[in-house]
């Protein structure tokens, strides 16, 4: 831990950029499956987000689909001459198309969610470590009771009592993301508190809030960053199995969750591209992620790092 | 231990307390099940006769009462969709979900366990780094998508499982099983594969972990000074030790597969509890969803509290006063 938190003092944002971005070199150099995961995440967020330039097909333009290209096979020649790489659905949209426009709306809610559900966690965290005494009770119990329960279920419940859509899903996985990183920021935080520089703050006289946002907060953060990324493809994976099981996104909204779910109806009749596309992409996002996770975290584990 | 014992409790009574209030006040309050329940042709005064009838018109604190004290003589309610008491209902759909997460802890076990203590033994050989990376993909695969794989596999490809259903079943001490039965084991198999993938990564990295740290103690450098052969040392030495974050681990995973079990189980249409809380969200079931959730959470209560007893058991190291 110590090496980590002498980590990110260094990594205070005021200091010039080359130091960062040599030691960001140095995370993934000689680690080749790290560095194709960077590529594929880079390469999956790019689509997300030019997805309506580089589309053959506005899977929601309904006027340009044709019924006569339902359900073909992927390399098919649509009706407008066109081709269709990984085949159409029962409405002829081309599956390529819904694939890359549902990857805006799984990175979008996913990406929110957790960026929102931590800073909350984190604030929470580091509230209990400067505190303490009730607020630190209140919060660490609210941590332990969300913690006993399992999150897909905890989603399920609350989408079924606020009913269904992209905002729903989206308070329902932030609800997900919080506790966990108030957990984790409030050990470091703890720890930290104990250390001279916090005594000197306060005796310097300044106020709670700048104690937390200029000195906790830059020296507690980095074991949070570290899990950032797997909450991020926990997140994709959670919405998309909400969508699946007809309780995430809405149908004129659809994630790569809803597009699985709606080839779902045709696989045992063998018209497998429908779910197994959508799928594959997915899958080889949130492995992506996870690699560079991976690599994070046992670059930030210094036992694991001496032996590098 | 005692005292230990007694204070758990407590604290337990006090989270199923604070959860129930949550369930229900989310449950009950959100949504007006008069609106649900009544159909168009419906009157003011049928509106109202409706609401008296269900009990939804007294005071909030009033109804909580009432429903606390219903549960606690064990009645959950009436189901809507099903018209039969929710308890009973969720009771005899319960050894199927169990059946399928026993059987997928133990696939977890029996292959993640080996897997990791020879990635944890042989850290830089080419098979632990396949086997690194292929938990990696584990664990990036949804579960509905792996069932999805799964049935395309086996049920359509090659034909070999059935896709769907529990088939057929014996009936053990009144208790319908599918675990003594060749058809129903079939059926069992594809659910229980699925639910076991992650279980697998889970407890390969558990036990990789466990190994390398395990094999750094002074104790172990010991014991092999000691000239201990190999395989006791791997087997009293190094299993005992990483046993314990294994057990507690899978212990509170339990929960999570559980939880895990409502989308296997929907895909597979496997008749367990976890359909049954999908199929009442989509009917707005809600004394069915309730009860679900209330059941749920004392089984967390209590699978938490066999895990910090098991783990006393397990490390003398750790006592509880």
């Amino acid at each position: 831990m110590e090496t980590a938190v002498e980590q990110t003092m260094t990594s205070r944002p005021d200091k010039p950029e080359p130091t960062k971005w040599k030691r960001a070199k140095k995370v993934f150099k000689g680690h080749p499956m790290a560095i194709a995961g960077l590529i594929g995440v880079t390469l999956f967020i790019l689509t997300a987000i030019f997805a309506p330039l580089i589309a053959p097909q506005n899977p929601y333009d309904l006027a340009k689909l044709d019924i006569l290209d339902g359900l073909l096979p992927p390399g098919s020649r649509l009706y407008d001459g066109t081709y269709s790489v990984m085949g159409t659905d029962a409405l002829g949209r081309d599956i390529l198309s819904g694939v890359m426009y549902g990857l805006r709306i799984s990175l979008f809610v996913a990406f929110t969610a957790v960026l929102v559900g931590s800073s909350i966690g984190v604030l929470l965290g580091l509230l209990a470590a400067l505190r303490g005494g009730w607020v630190e009770t209140i919060i660490m119990r609210a941590v332990d009771l969300k913690i006993s329960f399992p999150g897909i279920l905890l989603a399920l419940m609350l989408l079924a009592i606020f009913g269904t859509g992209v905002d729903k899903v989206i308070y329902a996985l932030i609800i997900g993301a919080w506790a966990s990183k108030a957990r984790l920021v409030r050990a470091v935080a703890l720890s930290e508190m104990k250390k001279e520089y916090i005594d000197a703050a306060r005796l310097a006289g300044l106020s709670d809030f700048r104690i937390m946002t200029r000195f906790l907060l830059p020296n507690s953060i980095s074991p949070v960053l570290v899990v950032l990324p797997m909450s991020i493809s926990g997140a994709i994976g959670a919405e998309a199995t909400l969508s699946f099981l007809g309780v995430g996104v809405p149908i004129t909204e659809p994630s790569l969750g809803l597009l699985i779910a709606n080839g779902n109806d045709y696989l045992l009749s063998g018209k497998w591209w429908i779910s197994i596309f959508p799928g594959l992409v997915l899958v080889a996002m949130v492995l992506c992620i996870n690699v560079v996770s991976d690599r994070l975290r046992d670059h930030s584990n210094p036992y694991l790092r001496a032996k590098d | 231990m005692l005292s230990f014992v007694l204070r758990r409790l407590g604290q337990s009574s006090v989270l199923v307390l604070i959860m129930s209030i949550l369930v229900f006040v989310g449950m009950y309050v959100v949504s007006d099940p008069v609106a649900v329940l009544a159909s168009d042709d419906f009157t003011e005064e049928d509106r109202i006769a409706l609401a008296s009838e269900l009990g939804v018109d007294r005071p909030l604190m009033v109804q909580y009462f009432s429903f606390l004290s219903n549960v606690v003589r064990g009645d959950f309610g009436t189901s809507f969709v099903y018209n039969e008491p929710v308890l009973p209902l969720i009771v005899e759909r319960l050894p199927a979900t169990l059946e399928v997460a026993f059987l997928a802890i133990a696939i977890g076990l029996c292959i993640g366990v080996p897997l990791g203590i020879y990635s944890g033994l042989n850290r830089k050989k080419k098979t632990t780094k396949t086997i690194s990376f292929l938990t990696t993909v584990g664990y990036s695969i949804p579960n509905f998508w792996q069932a999805l794989l799964l049935i395309l596999v086996f049920a359509v490809w090659l034909k070999v499982l059935p896709a769907s259903g529990r088939g057929d079943t014996t009936t053990l001490f009144g208790i319908e099983l599918s675990f003594f039965n060749l058809d129903g084991l079939r059926h069992m198999l594809l659910p229980a594969i699925n639910l076991a993938i992650y279980k697998i990564c889970m407890q390969t990295r558990l036990a990789r972990s466990g190994t390398q740290e395990v094999m750094f103690q002074d104790y172990m450098t010991f014991a092999r000074a000691k000239g201990i052969p190999r395989p006791r040392l791997i087997r009293r030495h190094l299993m005992r030790n990483i046993l314990i974050p294994i057990v507690t681990i899978t212990g509170l995973e339990l929960g999570g597969l559980i939880a895990f079990s409502t989308v296997t189980e929907t895909v597979f249409s496997w008749p367990g509890i976890g359909k049954l809380l999908l199929d009442s969200i989509h009917n707005a079931d809600r004394p069915v969803v309730v009860a679900y959730l209330i059941l749920i959470v004392m089984m967390f209560v209590v699978i938490n509290f066999v895990v910090d007893v098991l783990y006393a058991l397990l490390d003398p190291r750790i006592r509880y006063t």
